[in-house]
């Protein structure tokens, strides 16, 4: 800091630096951050590319809502798209026909949005699975998991939101299903759904209402939990793989500044530029296509975005039950999937919590697991995602049937059975893959490399000669740690007293044996092991 | 009267007498020239006919019998016009190739003459609805915007929004109207082949069905043009999901790829 007795003028980008250290304190947050270090993985970038989309996503929101018009009086369009010329629709379709044909740039931009919103979901989906299979949702980062989960929940809603502005006839049908679902609730839907929608569907309210939760509440709430994400991804450090030099105390890799500025930065324009450029060669949502919303109008391939594609999925595919009691409907055909679907996502979220109870571990971890050293969890992982592939298939049943000519009612049959028996298989087969990687890790470790040189002894014996690994790799295929499976305490203590054991502890001495069970993970090998090997040498 | 009988040994009276007989031959011939064509065209009407049973014999009959009366392998033929032969022939689905759940489109084996003798033939087991002619079909002038208002309450819960087509239970489906010619889109309204309901005259006066045909070829036609650029097949939010995680997120994983591998580097010398 400049005193007065200064004869020499300090430069002038060091006083506006001391100007605003003097308010701001940017001094010392500069230096407890510039140098802050990130360690480098590709998938490590995936929550970079939500981050950017999410930006992308506002950034072009803010444009469109300088022409939209959030309203459900009726018009009749003049514009120039001939084949809707002279119909009646709402303010709300006709001005984003105006965004969409007369508007300078406003087609690029709309599709830009649109497409950044699908790939901001699918890129939380793919971000969260990552942090899934490598554990890197342990202690002490389950509080963001949860943070990005809600992300991710809130994103589908708010791309929904979005989605049924321009009160299109394939939106408006989705505002219709949502409502269903609604109605399905028992006793309080009929109120639900007249309080959401201001009285009978349509009514003339629900663009407006939908308008502000798609540009102020929910981006506002997500906009804040993406702060407390980053906040606290500098805060805990980012997770790193195992590797020579990287231990749970430290994060091998780049200073935030320089590297890791102009790294994300060019990213950022990178992802910009690939959202662009889709958006400029594929048509999406285009809803002079699909004409306004009439509530006696419907079309057949009538499907929410992809996020949306699971809660489509249960419906189509739940047998439409219904049970009639003293006046009433009670439609279980809607209402148990509108149970199932939050059910499945929460399976997800709370798993954090549930492996920390079965493992009973409290210690923190900053190394990323290969989702091959836990082979149940990433069987899970991949249970869940089966599930949830399996409801996308049933979501998209009509082109399944069309574009493969099957039948529809077989589709149907085959989602409601594999959404049960899928991931039990789905487990059972992941189970089994990482064993047989833990395995192929050990025979590598032991034996070395194969080098597919071929080697004639003198007897005539061939064999193939292996090469050992480096000292690093040895290092990286050995490193992590494996739990040992827990036991019940002896059933009396050293005072011949019964022990009072809990049920939920004997559940979770069960299911921690599932988990870290003699048949659930190969013992990595011993130092023991490796030098009777290598000391055998030549031989295999 | 005297005018007249004066003049008539005028030299050009001759001519003149001879014009009148032309003209009131030629008018009487006019006046009563649809019923000559008419009859003229029973002959050929009847040859067609002829002709067309052969056809039908050797094509049809085995499935819908040799009178057309229909057996358990196809539904019997009459009363269900030439504009159903038309349809079904000339888009190929019959002579079907095997039965199943709907008979598919497929490549044209009859000329149009041979279809037209196949139908005239049908048509005379029975009145139904008659091919239609060029002016009953042809959407020029047609209302393009009524016609898809039309469309979207008639045709899009089975057809999707612009006719791309979608599935029905059990195998059955409503095809794609890419590249239907306005005849067949007619035909197929007023006749209801397969598994679609028909939409007579009464229900659908022939001017809404010429408004739903200019729809159909303005959006899903050789010039309908897609000012977002590519259509993604027209089907909506799946294939439009599917393309965003194939080429937008396949796209930036890689470009994350490419990123991550090229770190910066202490460089010496």
């Amino acid at each position: 800091m400049s005193t007065v007795t200064d004869t020499k003028k300090a430069p002038a980008g060091e006083r506006v630096a001391d100007w605003a250290d003097g308010r701001l304190g940017i001094y010392t947050l500069a230096k407890a951050n510039m140098r802050k270090i990130f360690p480098d993985h590709w998938s490590f970038m995936l929550g970079e590319i939500c981050l950017y989309s999410f930006l992308i996503i506002i950034l072009t929101g803010v444009y469109l809502t300088m022409f939209f018009h959030p309203s459900m009086n009726e018009v009749e369009y003049v514009g120039p798209y001939v084949p809707l010329q002279g119909q009646l629709m709402s303010e709300a379709f006709n001005s984003t026909m105006h965004i969409s044909f007369e508007v300078r740039g406003g087609l690029l931009i709309r599709q830009i949005h649109h497409w950044a919103a699908l790939i901001f979901l699918a890129g939380m989906f793919v971000h969260m699975m990552r942090v899934f299979f490598t554990g890197a949702f342990r202690k002490p980062r389950e509080i963001n998991w949860l943070f990005g989960f809600l992300l991710f929940f809130l994103g589908m809603f708010t791309g929904f939101t979005g989605y049924s502005l321009p009160d299109d006839l394939l939106s408006g049908t989705g505002v219709r299903f949502m409502q269903g679902a609604i109605l399905s609730v028992p006793v309080i839907g009929t109120y639900l759904s007249m309080f959401l929608f201001g009285g009978e569907f349509p009514g003339g309210d629900f663009v407006a209402r939908f308008y502000s939760a798609h540009v102020l509440l929910l981006p506002g709430i997500m906009l804040g939990l993406v702060v407390a994400h980053l906040i606290l991804v500098f805060f805990h450090k980012h997770t790193q793989f195992e590797g020579p030099g990287r231990t749970n105390k430290n994060v091998v890799g780049m200073p935030l500044l320089p590297v890791y500025m102009a790294k994300a930065g060019g990213f950022f324009f990178l992802v910009f530029g690939v959202i662009a450029v889709i958006a400029a060669i594929a048509s999406i949502n285009p809803i002079w296509a699909l004409g306004p919303y009439r509530p006696d109008q419907v079309s057949t391939g009538a499907q929410p975005d992809w996020y949306m594609g699971f809660a489509e999925g249960l419906i189509r595919v739940m047998p439409g039950w219904e049970i009639n009691l003293w006046g009433h409907t009670l439609v279980l055909g809607v209402m148990i999937p509108l149970a199932i679907f939050p059910a499945v996502l929460a399976a997800i979220a709370v798993y954090p919590f549930i492996e920390s109870w079965i493992t009973g571990d409290k210690r923190e971890h900053h190394i990323a697991q290969r989702p091959r050293n836990a082979p149940t969890r990433t069987g899970f992982g991949v249970a869940w995602i089966t599930a949830y592939m399996i409801m996308l298939i049933g979501g998209g049943n009509d082109l399944w049937a069309t574009h493969f000519h099957l039948s529809l009612n077989s589709i149907t049959w085959f989602v409601r059975i594999f959404f049960f028996v899928g991931p039990v298989i789905a487990f059972i087969v992941t189970k089994r893959i990482c064993l047989g990687l833990q395995r192929r890790d050990k025979d590598k470790v032991l034996h070395g490399r194969e080098s597919g040189i071929i080697k004639r002894l003198p007897h005539g014996e061939f064999v193939e000669i292996h090469e050992p690994l480096s000292q690093g790799e040895l290092h990286r295929l050995t490193a992590h740690e494996q739990y040992d499976a827990a036991a019940l305490p002896p059933a009396v203590d050293e005072n011949g007293v019964e022990r009072k054991i809990g049920r939920m502890e004997k559940l979770r001495v069960k299911l921690n044996k599932g988990y870290y069970g003699g048949d659930s993970q190969i013992a990595k090998p011993t130092v023991e092991e490796y030098k009777e090997i290598q000391s055998g040498h030549g031989h295999h | 009267m005297k005018k007249l009988s004066a003049r008539r040994r005028h030299p050009l009276a001759a001519v003149v007498v001879l014009l009148l007989a032309l003209a009131a031959t030629g008018g009487l011939y006019a006046a009563f020239a649809p019923a000559g064509t008419a009859k003229a065209d029973e002959t050929a009407q009847s040859l067609a006919i002829e002709e067309g049973k052969k056809l039908y014999s050797v094509g049809c009959a085995s499935c819908h019998g040799t009178g057309g009366q229909g057996t358990s392998d196809g539904p019997s033929l009459v009363g269900v016009g030439s504009a159903a032969v038309d349809f079904q022939v000339g888009t190929g689905r019959m002579p079907a190739q095997q039965p199943g759940a709907q008979v598919p489109k497929k490549k044209t084996i009859y000329s149009q003459a041979e279809i037209d003798q196949l139908a005239a033939y049908v048509a005379s087991l029975g009145a139904g609805p008659i091919t239609p002619t060029e002016s009953q079909y042809s959407p020029d002038g047609a209302d393009i915007a009524k016609g898809g208002e039309l469309f979207r309450t008639n045709c899009a819960q089975c057809h999707n929004f612009t006719g791309e087509g979608g599935a029905l239970t059990y195998g059955k489906y409503a095809p794609n109207l890419e590249g239907v010619s306005p005849k067949h889109l007619y035909e197929a309204m007023q006749t209801g082949p397969q598994n679609m309901p028909s939409f007579p005259d009464t229900t659908m006066p022939e001017k809404e069905k010429k408004d739903i045909i200019a729809y159909v070829q303005a959006v899903n036609g050789e010039k309908a043009d897609s000012p977002g650029g590519l259509s993604l097949g027209g089907l909506g939010p799946v294939s439009e999901g599917l393309f965003a995680w194939v080429f937008g997120l396949g796209a930036l994983i890689a470009v994350a790829v490419w990123v991550a591998a090229h770190t910066a580097k202490a460089k010496k010398s």
